[in-house]
């Protein structure tokens, strides 16, 4: 807890997972007191999430650009490996022909892979440097800011259902959401009870249907949330915070890897499903 | 955990990046793999083509080396026949060279014999006479016992 100083370990925890925000009030722009404020900015979530993305298009341009046939370097051997990976998961998953899915996943991996690796940097470090530079907040992981993974989530979900509605139009959408998991066809129920079935079907499809971007974004962030936790917890026990640091962050390794797997996967599934007429 | 605007600029964020990566990453290293791809299930057809082609150079090689050697193989034996005939003739040639060469210094030989005799038988003559008359001592006349001189050498 090298910038703790005088604090006590509930503040120095409360410290870690505050975001450094921006917003404007009456008084004009102002740091740190949004509480309540929509408009709010998580600078420090920004500044890394778009930070990062950058970092990744640069690279990934980069190495595009210079790839050659015959004579592969190690970099672009990497970069290839990560881009078969993500094309044979979509290949497997996705059977229809879309330019955007496999893209997307590749981008959704590994962007939310970087992210995630901001957690195993220790937990003081990059708060400590923004101290001596007078910035008394930074939270440096994205993806445990619940506002970045709600936002990736999001856009997923807007491509969800405008896919929907592009192959099966508003009526087989909107079919889709009324007509199962209960056919009133099929119960042969008389027509006049058929506005209760369906209205059943579309109580249990829409919890579905909102059910995904949630569970994905929440999964994410809890997963982020609480391994940057234990980091600072473990970052309060003096010495003893070395081997233990390090055995939670091998372990975190494997979680920072699946997460990014899983969201781009989930990611693939639900755009999948879009794709399918039921 | 309050949510704020900062989900508008993920997602704007996103979108850019998603856009990007569509439009300038992806495409260029999917080609790039797949026209690699196709490069690869090329050569391997070459190389097949080529071992197949090698196989039949060889079939086609051994057939050669067996003409060759069958080829040789006659070359040396009409040698050989030729090389003895060769040789025969050049020893009839020889034998008739011999014959003659021998024939040659027999006549020489016989020639020089009966020049030699001729001379001796003259000088046999002279001897003859010159005995005679020493032992006679009376001169006799040369001219008129021709005749019985040279009876006396062709006896001789």
């Amino acid at each position: 807890m090298a910038s703790a100083g005088a604090q006590t370990s509930s503040e120095y925890i409360q410290h870690h997972l505050q975001n450094l925000q921006l917003c404007k009030t009456d008084a004009g722009w102002v740091w740190n007191e949004c509480a309540g404020n929509f408009w709010a900015i998580n600078v420090d979530s920004m500044a890394f999430s778009v930070g990062l993305g950058l970092g990744l298009s640069i690279l990934l341009r980069h190495v595009a650009k210079n790839a050659t046939i015959s004579n592969p370097g190690k970099l672009q051997a990497m970069i290839e490996l990560v881009v078969g990976f993500v094309d044979t998961s979509v290949r497997d998953t996705f059977h229809k022909e879309n330019r955007l899915i496999a893209p997307l996943a590749l981008t959704i991996v590994a962007w939310v892979f970087l992210m995630n690796l901001m957690d195993l940097i220790p937990v003081d470090w990059l708060p400590g440097v923004a101290h001596l530079l007078g910035v008394e907040r930074l939270k440096v992981v994205p993806t445990a800011d619940p506002n970045i993974t709600f936002g990736m989530s999001i856009s997923v979900f807007i491509l969800i259902i405008f896919f929907s509605l592009k192959v099966k139009g508003i009526g087989g959408f909107l079919g889709e959401l009324t007509m199962q998991p209960l056919s009133p066809k099929e119960l042969g129920v008389p027509k006049i009870l058929w506005p209760l079935v369906m209205a059943f079907n579309f109580i249990l499809e829409t919890v579905a249907l909102l059910a995904k971007p949630l569970s994905l974004s929440l999964r994410l962030f809890g997963n982020m949330y609480a391994g940057e936790l234990m980091f600072i917890l473990i970052a309060l026990l003096g010495l003893w915070q070395l081997p233990l640091h390090f055995g939670w962050a091998v372990f975190h390794i494997l979680i920072i890897t699946l997460q990014a797997y899983i969201f781009m996967m989930l990611t693939i599934v639900y755009l999948s499903q879009a794709h399918e007429a039921h | 955990m309050d949510l704020n605007a900062t989900i508008i600029g993920q997602t704007i964020a996103m979108v850019l990046f998603v856009w990007f990566c569509m439009r300038f990453v992806w495409p260029l290293i999917m080609n790039m793999i797949e026209e690699r791809q196709t490069q690869i299930a090329d050569g391997l057809a070459a190389a097949e083509e080529g071992s197949r082609s090698l196989e039949k150079a060889e079939v086609k090689i051994a057939g050669m080396i067996d003409e060759a050697r069958t080829q040789g193989r006659d070359i040396v034996d009409e040698a050989n026949t030729r090389g003895s005939g060769i040789v025969d003739e050049a020893r009839v040639e020889a034998g008739r060279e011999r014959e003659r060469i021998v024939t040659a210094a027999h006549a020489e030989v016989e020639q020089e014999v009966n020049r030699a005799r001729e001379e001796l038988r003259g000088q046999v003559a002279s001897i003859a006479v010159a005995g005679a008359a020493r032992i006679i001592a009376k001169e006799i006349d040369a001219a008129t016992h021709k005749g019985l001189l040279d009876k006396l050498a062709a006896e001789i």
